[in-house]
């Protein structure tokens, strides 16, 4: 694992270099010492998320958790996290919906001897290690820090929306007071004083596990090691840090 | 926000099936229609000039510096729609400062940059040079120094430096073609390169934007061609008509193609996304791609176009085919563009419902100031073609005979 | 005439000796101009701490890491309100954090005297996840918030730091509704749960350590629907013997709402 990191690192950072360096020769930079050095001495996270599909009651709490903590705006348009519930119904055909992102709840939709399965999933920016929003953003606005969670500079976003075209999971959006784009951050302001996220803090079945990447013992390694886990649209290369267990096919 | 917030709450009724919630809001409007749609045009004019100056089609010969002053008007303006979009156009400035490399839309402001500095800019100038120290010899008043300007000083009028003047002219259109291709394949790829998005994400997007480009390209400069030359008194010269009409049709059969390739290539493959692209199609682009960029935008041209090829009509009846055509192929390529940009965002990335758009009427995202920017830049080059009158009458010497010094 | 000319030809003897043709001499100035103006322009505008760690403004992480928070987290109740804790601790709500039930309460943690955190003694807080749905997992406590005491504060009869049923439960639909209704919609909806399961006692209690009992033998469902039981006419008879001999019944038939087809 740590070695694959450090791989990736070298080989992250030729490429930075060769497409940095081109620009350099065209402007000279300002800024030109370069930081990969890792002269800090702080330890390297690798945060990620684990979901556990079948405990998630979709009570809500954690959409309604994040919006106070992160300032979003209450309007059922804008959401950092949000649960969805699954219908599949006897035919084989499946109903979702999430109504205010399920922070008020689910009213009945069919009746139950219809239903073959359902179940709810929490959703939430995927903080993958490959992101197209990152890849596409074209002032740097948007990065990923070194504990591979993706953050938005919101004195720095053009506003030009690219990002969220770019995301294939629909978890960002406009926020309508500030004009600039705005996903999840882990509650990154959390992180560093040694608090979990939001959501996970108010989840009352544990449905969300979050924790580091890599560490032997943690909540999230014993949820890595019970659990087949599955990440949403593999097909896409995007490669989630968010790990759902026992999830079905029909979520996408 | 209140105002947002009035807009988005009907559109959640609107819903069909499941969209993500963030999914309500649609992000890119009319403006970022309007903006391929125009470099589109800058593209398609640069293009039939070259054909003129590197291939020596010598019909299209009076459409030649029109042409490029046309793609210098539309060029000007470009940037305009995508500005008036972003939430903080003062910040647009990020993307020469700090360009994310990786990213194509960073890659906007070097592309465009280069077209119009290093491209157009330059081969109107070499192209212009000598007529603008003329001018600037004959010319009273403010206007003698505006041309002096223009000319940067260098009045050299000898033999040797109006062949240097045509040699970087010619080379400078041999770039050219690359570059528009560049320019308009570029913002095909900023769609195409979207892998989230199944409407978007083809290889073909670029190529299919270029030759769409090409298409509204040359319609458009039938158009200006004749209305100038009707405005100004003169007869249209049919032979140049023709020619226009032929390329027309030639880079509509290449772009329709194209499309249905891309359409047959999609229904062939029938992936994931295919059951939700059909339902866009049916129920919220039928108007938009079956009705009017296919039925009225490419087929019913066409047909016109190619029954000029069959029958032997007179010269009056081709005229009005052409610009009849012609409209019809704007209308069509504005459609494409909205069924791309628009399109693309009806239907969920959770591939299980679509959305609806509702076009602001005022506003800066409105149909309003679209309006105004789609003609702002026929304004621009009513303010360029004063400058730097393209018509032969207003040459030093007759381009004509340019034109054979420069073929013999 | 033309008496302002910009003629470096005049005053740089070095001009005709450069071999460029004119034109291009004139253009490479205006162009080296451009690009020593966008340098510098861009060396002046240039965000001091991009580059610095990656390519985005360092000064951005530190923005948000100044971010206020509105949850303060368990550990910061746990300092004064130990005895809530430790009563939570071994409870049904072990894993429910105060604040899912009080509110955020990180200014409660700054200021106790000013802000008190909210405390709902009504009805309205505990169905938000209590309240009876299909698509809940099964054997997560559910009520069905019309019959069960109507009207009465869920505190009443719960603490909801140790949320005990005052009594156990006498119906299973308490906990497991989502069988309860598939049941009573069923051609068993006249069965009690305890034709087939029997519970032990314990069970209520302790749901997870003790769990009921589950027919195991064709013969069961065979009491019933084999051949020769002795049942009501009108219930469909199989021939256990040759009726897919090498399943048991509920492989196909799910037993909560049995259907031939």
């Amino acid at each position: 694992m740590k070695k694959k990191r450090e791989l990736m690192n070298r080989r992250e950072f030729l490429r930075e270099s060769t497409l940095v360096g081109t620009v350099l020769l065209l402007f000279g930079s300002p800024a030109s010492e370069d930081s990969d050095s890792s002269n800090d001495n702080e330890p390297i996270h690798q945060y990620g998320m684990g979901i556990q599909v079948d405990k998630c009651i979709g009570c809500g709490q954690c959409v309604d958790a994040c919006k106070r903590e992160n300032d979003v705006p209450r309007e059922p348009f804008f959401f950092r996290t949000w649960v969805e519930r699954y219908i599949i119904l006897i035919d084989g055909t499946a109903q979702v919906d999430s109504p205010n992102g399920g922070s008020e709840g689910f009213p009945e939709m069919v009746a139950e001897n219809e239903i073959m399965r359902t179940f709810f999933v929490p959703k939430l920016c995927n903080q993958c290690a490959n992101p197209p929003c990152v890849q596409v953003c074209p002032v740097g606005a948007t990065f990923i820090t070194k504990d591979g969670v993706i953050l938005i500079d919101k004195d720095y976003c053009l506003g030009c929306r690219y990002c969220i075209q770019a995301c294939p999971y629909g978890a960002r959006f406009l926020n309508p007071v500030t004009s600039t784009a705005e996903k999840c951050t882990f509650c990154y302001h959390r992180l560093s004083r040694g608090l979990k996220p939001a959501c996970v803090e108010v989840c009352p079945t544990e449905a969300r596990i979050f924790g580091e990447i890599g560490l032997r013992s943690s909540l999230l390694a014993r949820f890595m090691r019970f659990n087949k886990v599955q990440v949403l649209k593999p097909h896409l290369n995007t490669e989630p840090k968010i790990y759902y267990a026992n999830l079905d096919g029909e979520v996408r | 926000m209140e105002n947002l917030i009035e807009q988005l709450q009907p559109i959640l009724k609107q819903v069909v099936g499941y969209i993500y919630p963030n999914e309500v809001e649609l992000h890119w409007g009319i403006l970022i229609v309007v903006y391929p749609y125009i470099t589109g045009l800058v593209a398609g004019a640069f293009i039939l000039a070259s054909l003129e100056r590197v291939f020596e089609v010598k019909e299209v010969q009076p459409t030649y510096r029109l042409s490029m002053l046309t793609a210098l008007a539309f060029l000007i303006i470009a940037p305009l729609p995508l500005l008036a979009h972003l939430s903080y156009p003062e910040r647009s400035i990020e993307i020469f400062l700090t360009p994310q490399l990786k990213s194509a839309m960073a890659m906007f402001g070097f592309v465009y940059a280069w077209y119009l500095m290093i491209v157009l800019m330059l081969e109107i100038w070499f192209d212009y040079r000598k007529d603008i120290v003329y001018w600037a010899r004959s010319k009273k008043g403010w206007r003698k120094y505006m041309y002096y300007l223009l000319s940067l000083g260098s009045l050299d009028l000898s033999e040797k430096a109006i062949r240097f003047d045509r040699k970087a002219g010619k080379f400078i259109t041999i770039i050219g073609i690359p570059s528009a291709f560049l320019l308009h394949g570029y913002v095909g790829f900023i769609f195409g390169s979207v892998k989230a998005n199944p409407w978007w994400s083809s290889v073909l997007m670029p190529i299919v934007f270029l030759f769409s480009a090409i298409v509204s390209g040359i319609a458009l400069m039938i158009l200006i061609y004749g209305v100038t030359t009707l405005f100004r008194w003169k007869p249209i010269d049919m032979a140049c008509m023709d020619k226009l009409a032929s390329f027309l049709l030639y880079a509509m059969i290449l772009d329709i193609s194209l499309e249905t390739l891309d359409f047959i290539h999609r229904m062939y493959e029938s992936v994931e996304s295919i059951h939700i692209l059909g339902q866009l199609i049916s129920q919220k682009l039928f108007i938009s791609l079956v009705v009017i960029q296919i039925l009225l935008g490419t087929l019913l041209p066409l047909g016109s176009l190619a029954s000029v090829k069959l029958f032997r009509l007179p010269d009056e009846l081709r005229r009005l085919i052409y610009f009849g055509a012609a409209i019809l192929v704007q209308i069509g390529i504005f459609s494409t563009r909205w069924n791309v940009v628009i399109g693309g965002q009806l239907f969920s990335k959770s591939l299980r419902g679509l959305t609806h758009y509702k076009m602001e009427l005022l506003g800066i995202e409105g149909l309003l100031i679209s309006i105004a920017l789609l003609f702002l830049p026929l304004f621009v080059l009513y303010i360029i073609i004063k400058i730097l009158p393209p018509w032969p009458e207003a040459a030093t010497t007759p381009l004509s005979s340019i034109a054979k010094e420069s073929s013999q | 005439m033309l008496n302002f000319r910009f003629r470096p030809e005049l005053r740089m003897p070095g001009w005709k000796s450069i071999p460029f043709p004119d034109q291009i001499k004139r253009l490479l100035i205006i162009f080296i101009i451009l690009v020593i103006m966008l340098i510098t322009v861009r060396n002046y505008l240039m965000p001091p701490t991009f580059v610095k760690e990656g390519h985005y403004r360092a000064a951005a992480i530190d923005s948000i890491l100044a971010l206020p928070i509105h949850y303060a987290g368990q550990e910061a109740c746990s300092e004064c309100h130990d005895e809530y804790v430790a009563l939570k601790q071994t409870s049904y709500h072990q894993n429910v954090a105060c604040e899912v039930c009080h509110g955020p309460g990180a200014n409660h943690v700054e200021d106790p005297s000013e802000n008190t955190p909210s405390a709902p003694r009504q009805r309205g807080l505990c169905p938000l996840c209590h309240i009876y749905n299909a698509s809940k997992p099964t054997g997560f406590p559910q009520i069905n918030i019309v019959t069960h005491n109507p009207l009465e504060p869920c505190m009443s009869c719960h603490e909801p730091h140790d949320p005990k049923p005052p009594q156990p439960p006498e119906e299973c639909g308490a906990c497991h509704g989502e069988i309860a209704r598939t049941k009573a919609v069923s051609h068993h909806a006249a069965l009690e749960c305890t034709q087939c399961h029997s519970a032990p006692e314990a069970h209520k209690k302790d749901p997870r350590s003790f769990r009921p009992s589950k027919p195991r033998k064709r013969t069961f469902c065979g009491g019933c629907h084999g051949e020769n039981a002795e049942s009501a006419g009108e219930i469909p008879r199989v021939d256990l013997q040759s009726h897919e001999p090498d399943h048991a019944c509920w492989q196909c038939h799910y037993p909560h709402y049995p259907e031939v087809r």
